[in-house]
């Protein structure tokens, strides 16, 4: 009997042992949400590759496996904030990452808060994803920064006197670019006028001749014209065709191969602000990571990958410090952020949680992005 | 540059736009005024058009001249089967559900595009000699703006004569009076719809080359706005009027361009300018500037 | 309709399930399924309101994407706190009369209805006497006009910005009781004298004139109410999500709601009801087509977009297989495109 006993006690012990092992063997699990269909999917697709890549060189943490799960958000609010909530919910994800677009990282930023499950944004750059929200971070510098950046270059370093804007109306992103920039050029010229025209157009748009011509006709000395890369290289093209010689300046997302193969020559000379090149790898983990990424994919990284990577590496960073998987504890974490050494430079989060951390300037030259220059936050 | 050079600028800009807005709209006028259905997915066709183009170029080892008349009949065939299974099955029931369905065709092929075709934009491989920038007198115009309007007219001429001269032409127009008196009369109405739709997405492509050599950017989702602005460029001018569309469609394209350069500050506003145009000629003629009167049937 | 009574009791029961359903559902599901069936209660509002139009009336308005913003931003600025306000509109401030006005929800989403019905009748009046094809045209032209002005208009909507941090009021008893609202209400409706008018224009308009029905006044009424419904349901769809944009009202939206018309029967209230929910579980259920699917011993890649594939072939099919069913009640209607 007491044998009996004693094989069934072993047999509980070693039940539960598995049992509790098993239970550490559990993955943890990190959402994605990116766009990978409709007008963003470049950049989505890009960051996507940028996290993939960190999965597999760092897939374990406090003795566990990381598990990363994507989901589309089809460029959409709604499917956005529906994918979250899918993340948060159905698949019980720790942390998220996401997502490439301001708009959309904003329909999910109510769902996160609540839900109290810690985000961290990689290329998001409206202030306003991460105000008032105690949960959402992101690795990222913020527009007033970038607005101010190339205003900078353009009056610094191109010595403009007058400048023109052509922005994208329905891209959140363009238009608080452009305020931005605007603010800015006219500080440092001292002169109100010095923004000799405001032009606009729509996302979906091919011809912008009319913009144009009207833009043309105030001979400004810089353009400056964030918007997707597609759009932006129609309308370089035609400026070209119309006989516009000045520089055009623009933000982030030019970033992309797609910016070159519609610009064709047209885009030559082309210069953006970007969060990071291939070219000037600013500490060891840029190193490490170009390395591993030109193995990968067989090509150079750009910067939309490399703030994938540092969001995936960033939230993985905190877990091993925190010593704890909670999402809570991972929150607590990131707040506390201070010196993180990434591909995309020293990350620290400020108040907001946002990254404070320079910007690089490129230049379209011979068909490639080629680095002119680093800025340091102010 | 002066006021005068910068205001050919915009007319040129304006008539280059133009033109393409009558290219595909020729082809939009045609579906409708044989057949009195308004070919949603005209816009989708023209986007296949344009990608069947950019492959035949860039992975087959045609030269891009033949690849600009294969192509097009391509569409005109994927054309000819898209009528066959969503527009013949419902050709006796009631004209909503074949918008229904013409709305369902085309947003099938606009993800079918996705699906395929991947949602990122891809470069069209412009040829050479179609893009280079001329300038007269201080106007800089690109070569391909000439050649779309002489493509535009050749087609308007060869259109005409083909539906008021030609048999298939007027037995197209036969039946786009009554489909019964028609059939009585010995035409077969299925071939000669079938033929219809051929030429209809044929056209479209047409237009699309010539878009694409213009605005050489691709995407699932660029036959949307053409789409729709080429179709209203077609009820201006008239609906089932082949002079009527290229007429609209200068007019439309004349218009936004226009309202840019007149009106700077509404720059905003450009694309919601042939909705209102649209809308102004449905209250004061909604038959159109050049098209005829229909007297309600009871 | 049927027999009054027997409906009406089967109404009572379904309404009584549906409350007790909602319970259980609030107590024992998490937020992702809860959010799903709050997305379904403001669609059933969105394919009613369609339907009114649409397949009771039968006049084909594509301008529901349009009507939705004009809802959806009135209950969002009116049901912001000022402060989110003054945060949001950080590049250029709000008209000084709206910066300091903050409602609560119901008078908002009443507002947002009444928004939306004034804007249809001042649309719907001189289009609505185009027919079929011209007017949804034209009315798709009015959805993109109003997404194009929303996005110009910063002082107003804080342009391509959108609005963030629009308080979640919607729950389930709001987006489901409103739902029931509009069930009761297009029912109630088309049982009337009004409905049997809107049915007369939809099977012959001549006819219908010529027995002294009031055409106009009946067309406009029809859209206003369908307008005053669609913009109420823009607005519990802001207060559910917290954020828009115009560009979440292009005319996809359009799309799927007219999905679920189709789906569910032109004419139909039970079937729309019914096809809105099955819609939007859908779209949620089939995500596994846009991924990749691990079976184990083998990957099968996912491919981003085949969700609406499979909806644009289920429409067209709805449609061409379809035909015989619920849309028979349209036949005969008006000319078809081969009698014509």
């Amino acid at each position: 009997m007491k044998r009996k006993i004693g094989l069934m006690l072993l047999v509980l012990v070693v039940a539960c042992s598995s049992w509790v092992g098993f239970a550490f063997a559990q993955p943890i699990k990190i959402g994605v949400f990116e766009p990978m269909t409709g007008p963003s999917a470049a950049g989505g697709e890009m960051t996507v590759e940028g996290i993939e890549l960190a999965l597999e060189m760092k897939g374990e943490v406090l003795g566990r496996e990381v598990q990363i799960i994507v989901v589309d958000n089809k460029s959409d609010k709604v499917e956005a904030a529906n994918a979250v909530s899918r993340l948060i919910e159905r698949d019980q994800v720790v942390a998220i990452i996401g997502s490439y677009g301001s708009s959309l990282s904003m329909a999910a930023g109510d769902i996160v808060n609540k839900a109290k499950v810690p985000t961290v944004g990689c290329s998001p750059t409206n202030p306003l994803v991460t105000l008032n929200n105690d949960y959402y971070f992101r690795v990222c510098f913020i527009d007033p920064f970038q607005g101010t950046v190339m205003a900078n270059y353009a009056v610094n370093e191109l010595g403009a006197k007058t400048a023109a804007v052509i922005q994208d109306v329905t891209q959140d992103y363009s238009v608080g670019l452009s305020k931005y920039f605007i603010d800015a050029f006219r500080k440092l010229t001292g002169d109100p006028n010095s923004i000799v025209e405001v032009s606009a157009y729509n996302t979906g748009d091919q011809d912008f001749t009319a913009q144009l011509t009207n833009v043309k006709n105030k001979q400004p000395d810089v353009i400056f014209a964030p918007g997707n890369y597609g759009e932006s290289a129609l309308l370089i093209r035609q400026a070209r065709d119309l006989g516009i010689e000045v520089p055009f300046l623009g933000g982030d997302t030019w970033e992309a191969p797609e910016f070159l193969s519609i610009g064709g020559e047209a885009v030559e000379g082309a210069v953006f602000s970007t969060h990071f090149t291939a070219e000037a790898p600013v500490t060891p983990e840029s190193d490490k990571f170009l390395a591993a990424y030109r193995e990968k994919f067989g090509k150079e990284a750009n910067a939309f990958a490399a703030l994938g990577y540092d969001a995936y590496m960033l939230i993985l960073d905190v877990i091993e410090k925190v010593g704890s998987a909670d999402s809570q504890a991972i929150r607590d974490g990131l707040a506390q952020v201070e010196g993180f050494v990434g591909a995309t430079g020293i990350i620290t989060l400020d108040e907001n949680g946002d990254a404070v951390k320079s910007a690089v300037i490129n230049k379209v030259e011979d068909g490639k992005f080629v680095y002119l220059t680093t800025v340091e936050p102010f | 540059m002066g006021n005068l050079s910068m205001f050919l600028q915009h007319l040129t800009n304006g008539i280059s736009l133009g033109s393409l807005y009558a290219l595909i709209a020729i082809g939009y006028t045609m579906v409708y005024g044989i057949l009195r259905l308004i070919n949603f997915a005209h816009g989708d066709i023209f986007m296949l058009g344009v990608y069947l183009t950019y492959f035949g170029i860039l992975y087959t080892s045609i030269p891009w001249w033949l690849v600009f008349v294969i192509a097009p009949a391509i569409t005109g065939i994927i054309g000819l089967f898209l009528e066959k299974v969503c527009y013949k099955p419902l050709r006796d029931s009631p004209r909503i559900t074949i918008l229904i369905s013409a709305i369902g065709a085309s947003f099938l092929l606009q993800n079918l595009g996705i699906v395929l075709f991947g949602g990122r934009p891809r470069a069209f491989p412009v040829p050479r000699v179609l893009n280079h920038v001329v300038k007269v007198r201080g106007v800089s115009i690109n070569v391909i703006t000439f050649i779309i309007p002489v493509v535009t007219i050749l087609l308007l001429v060869g259109l005409t004569y083909f539906i008021t001269k030609t048999k298939t032409g007027m037995a197209m127009r036969a039946l786009s009076r009554d489909y019964e008196t028609a059939s009585l009369m010995g035409i077969d109405i299925n071939k000669i719809i079938s033929i219809t739709f051929f030429m209809g997405s044929l056209l479209a492509a047409v237009g699309g080359i010539m878009w694409g050599a213009r605005y050489p950017q691709l995407m699932p989702l660029m036959g949307m706005m053409p789409g729709l602005k080429s179709f209203i460029a077609a009820v201006v001018g008239g609906i089932g009027n082949i002079a009527g569309a290229v007429a609209g469609g200068f007019i439309l394209g004349l218009g936004e361009i226009m309202l840019v350069a007149l009106l700077p500050r509404l720059t905003g506003y450009r694309d919601a300018f042939a909705f209102v145009v649209l809308i102004i000629i449905l209250l004061v003629k909604p038959s159109g500037l050049m098209g005829q009167r229909e007297t309600e049937k009871v | 309709m049927r027999k009054n009574g027997r409906s009406d009791r089967a109404a009572l029961l379904a309404l009584a399930c549906v409350v007790v359903g909602l319970i259980l559902a609030n107590r024992y599901l998490d937020d992702y399924k809860i959010r799903i069936i709050n997305l379904s209660g403001i669609y059933v509002t969105l394919g009613l309101s369609m339907n009114l139009i649409n397949g009771f009336t039968g006049m084909f308005s594509l301008g529901h994407a349009g009507f939705m913003a004009i809802g959806a931003y009135t209950v969002g600025i009116l049901t912001m706190p000022v402060q989110m306000k003054e945060m949001n509109f950080f590049l250029q401030p709000i008209v000084p009369f709206l910066a300091n006005v903050e409602w609560g929800f119901l008078p908002a989403l009443l507002a947002a209805g009444l928004v939306a019905a004034v804007l249809g009748i001042i649309i719907g009046a001189p289009v609505l006497r185009l027919t079929d094809d011209y007017l949804a045209i034209a009315t798709l032209g009015f959805a993109e006009i109003i997404r194009v002005v929303f996005t110009n208009t910063q002082s107003l909507t804080n342009g391509a910005l959108g609005l963030k941090g629009i308080p979640n009021y919607t729950n389930t008893w709001w987006s489901w009781g409103v739902a029931f609202v509009t069930i009761w209400f297009v029912s109630f409706l088309i049982r009337g004298s009004y409905g049997k008018a809107f049915m007369a224009i939809r099977e012959d308009e001549v006819a219908a004139r010529a027995m002294g029905i009031n055409l106009f006044k009946h067309k406009v009424m029809s859209f206003a109410f369908g307008s005053f419904f669609a913009g109420v349901a823009g607005g519990l769809l802001a207060s559910l999500l917290g954020t828009i944009d115009p560009n979440m009202f292009r005319i996809t939206l359009t799309f799927n709601i007219l999905l679920i018309v189709v789906l569910g029967g032109l004419g139909r209230i039970t079937g729309t009801v019914i096809s809105a929910v099955i819609v939007t579980v859908m779209m949620e259920a089939l995500r596994f087509l846009d991924e990749s699917i691990n079976l184990g011993f083998v990957e099968i890649k996912g491919v981003p977009g085949m969700r609406m594939v499979i909806f644009s072939i289920i429409l067209i099919l709805m449609v061409i297989v379809g035909r015989e069913g619920f849309l028979k009640r349209l036949k005969g209607r008006e000319t078809s495109y081969a009698e014509n």
